[in-house]
């Protein structure tokens, strides 16, 4: 199918309407991507039509909503190449997907072990392992970073060492947009013998990832952030990893017995789902993986990378302008601050505009500190954004510096 | 000296000339660069307003029964608009401020700031004025 952004802006609706009397410029999509009609089509028709609870009843209905959300398994399974659908477990979250390891490691994870992490991580994967280090005396240590914001390599073999326990990182920075090399970083893990986890909230949307071929231990991916419903992340692990760790949290759905001294617990995936799991977002997701796959994770990609050329071709004609992140492998986040001018003010008049960005420290601190920055505004492009739109955005930014400087 | 509600209906004349979002702005931004700054030793964190997304400082003293302001941010709409505030609330009486309903923000067109979950902390600047001021008229 011919990569056509007009009529993909038409299965948005919400795209199609004014903030502040100006048409809305939607660009804050690494924060959280508006949703297609078949999403929301797919959610409506579970509660008119097949809402129950999923595996507990013999009935008809839950029979449906039980097929429908194993479907989705299955789905997510062949989306990331997994080798089995027990692999994939339904979290609420990547934040929760990260918090389910991290616990689960406690007891595995000793004093004299480490933990890595790098320096562009997401707040919700540095202060799970703080909490990990905190519980069983383990160090905590980072991956740095250089100016452009890349990972400094040559620094691997020595953060990465015999004592490493787990390898965490994101896959793609919300923050710098910088793609990390994922195989080069998982291959010293494994040298060494230790885990990894990665992070694909900023990949999910935009590139295809093949869990087997990284032989990554741990995968996880946010549902809202790919067109998908909020409340609801993917984890996958391979079995062997999935087996070895503990729960996290116990309940309905995840044991095998229980008396009322002592249970057992389910297989993959069900250890892992205690309680009902969100089932409309779980349906809501398979429709919005089925609709990505339809236009093209490529094809996506592709537009939304002429999108961040063009953007950062324009942009750096501003007077001030400086980009925070310039790695030579990018997604479609531009970051940026202005001299003499705070991001803040600039998101409050480009508000004024009808442009969406946002603002602040996007859940990185550290990246603010080690870039001696306050913040930054941050422009995050997805499938349904236009060349035109850009220019409104170059014209509100212009606008706003002059008003500020 | 102006009550806190004729300093409320000035504001609302002055902005009263504008019909552009740009002007609105712009004499918010104005208002920031005019307001004095505060000294870089006052700056600590214990003055920070929780919940801005910007920096800003909010330092009160009391000067016979009323209640005297100074503030500073490092974001300019922001300093604007705790400008704003300071003009309303400052060398009035501690128990004025404390009992002073606030509605010039809503007649300038300024409401969709004051939703408590805005980021710009706008809710959390009128409600530390306010705590200063109960706590100077107890
Ligand atoms: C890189 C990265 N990691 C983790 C998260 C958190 O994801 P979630 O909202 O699914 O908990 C985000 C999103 O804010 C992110 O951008």
């Amino acid at each position: 199918m011919a990569f056509d952004v007009h009529d993909i802006r038409e299965q948005f609706p919400i795209l199609n309407q004014k903030v502040h009397g100006k048409p809305l410029v939607y660009f804050d999509n690494a924060a959280t991507a508006q949703k297609p009609i078949a999403v929301i089509k797919a959610i409506s028709d579970y509660y008119l039509n097949y809402n129950a609870n999923v595996h507990r009843g013999v009935h008809t209905l839950s029979q449906r909503a039980t097929d429908a959300m194993e479907s989705v398994r299955e789905q997510v399974r062949a989306h990331l190449n997994a080798a089995e659908a027990a692999e994939i477990i339904f979290t609420r979250g990547i934040t929760d997907s990260i918090n389910a390891i991290a616990y689960g490691l406690s007891n595995t994870v000793q004093k004299g072990q480490n933990v890595v992490i790098t320096a562009m991580e997401h707040h919700s994967n540095i202060v799970p392992w703080q909490m990990l280090c905190e519980r069983t005396g383990a160090e905590l240590r980072h991956l740095p970073m250089d100016e452009h914001g890349e990972l400094i390599l040559d620094r691997l073999e020595v953060v990465i060492d015999q004592n490493t326990a787990i390898v965490a990182f994101n896959h793609i920075s919300n923050t710098l947009g910088t793609i990390n090399p994922v195989q080069k970083i998982i291959s010293q893990a494994k040298k060494v013998g230790a885990w990894t986890l990665v992070d694909g909230a900023q990949s999910g949307p935009h590139t295809i990832v093949d869990v087997q071929s990284w032989d990554v231990d741990f995968f996880t991916l946010s549902s809202h952030k790919m067109y998908g419903p909020t409340g609801l992340g993917i984890l996958y692990g391979k079995r062997e990893r999935l087996e070895a760790i503990a729960p996290y949290q116990g309940g309905g759905e995840m044991i095998s017995t229980v008396t009322l001294e002592k249970s057992t617990y389910a297989g993959l995936p069900h250890k892992f789902e205690a309680g009902t799991p969100h089932v409309e977002g779980i349906i809501g997701f398979g429709a919005a993986l089925k609709f990505i796959n339809e236009i093209g994770i490529e094809s996506i990609s592709a537009h939304e990378q002429s999108l961040l050329e063009y953007a950062t071709k324009q942009c750096s004609g501003i007077k001030g302008f400086r980009v925070i992140g310039n790695s030579k492998n990018k997604a479609s986040v531009l970051s940026f601050v202005i001299d003499g001018v705070h991001p803040y003010d600039l998101g409050v008049l480009l508000d004024q505009q009808g442009i969406a960005v946002r603002t602040g420290q996007h859940c990185t601190q550290p990246i603010m500190d080690a870039f001696c920055i306050e913040g930054t505004v941050r422009a995050s492009f997805a499938m349904y954004n236009t060349f035109e739109e850009i220019d409104s955005f170059i014209s509100g930014l212009k606008k706003a510096v002059s008003m500020l400087l | 000296m102006a009550t806190i509600q004729e300093k409320q209906q000035i504001l609302i004349e002055e902005f009263a000339f504008f019909d552009e979002w740009m002007d609105k702005y712009n004499h918010i931004i104005e208002m920031g660069k005019s307001l004095p700054m505060l000294p870089e030793n006052k700056k600590n964190n214990d003055l920070l307003v929780p919940g801005c997304q910007s920096k800003v400082w909010l330092h009160a003293e009391q000067h016979e029964d009323k209640i005297i302001f100074s503030a500073d941010a490092d974001a300019i709409i922001a300093k604007g608009i705790v400008a704003m505030l300071i003009d309303v609330f400052s060398n009035q009486p501690a128990q004025e401020v404390a009992a002073a309903e606030l509605k010039f923000l809503e007649d300038i067109g300024l409401k969709d700031h004051l939703s408590p979950t805005r980021a710009n902390g706008l809710m959390s600047m009128v409600k530390q004025m306010k705590y200063y001021a109960l706590a100077f008229s107890a």
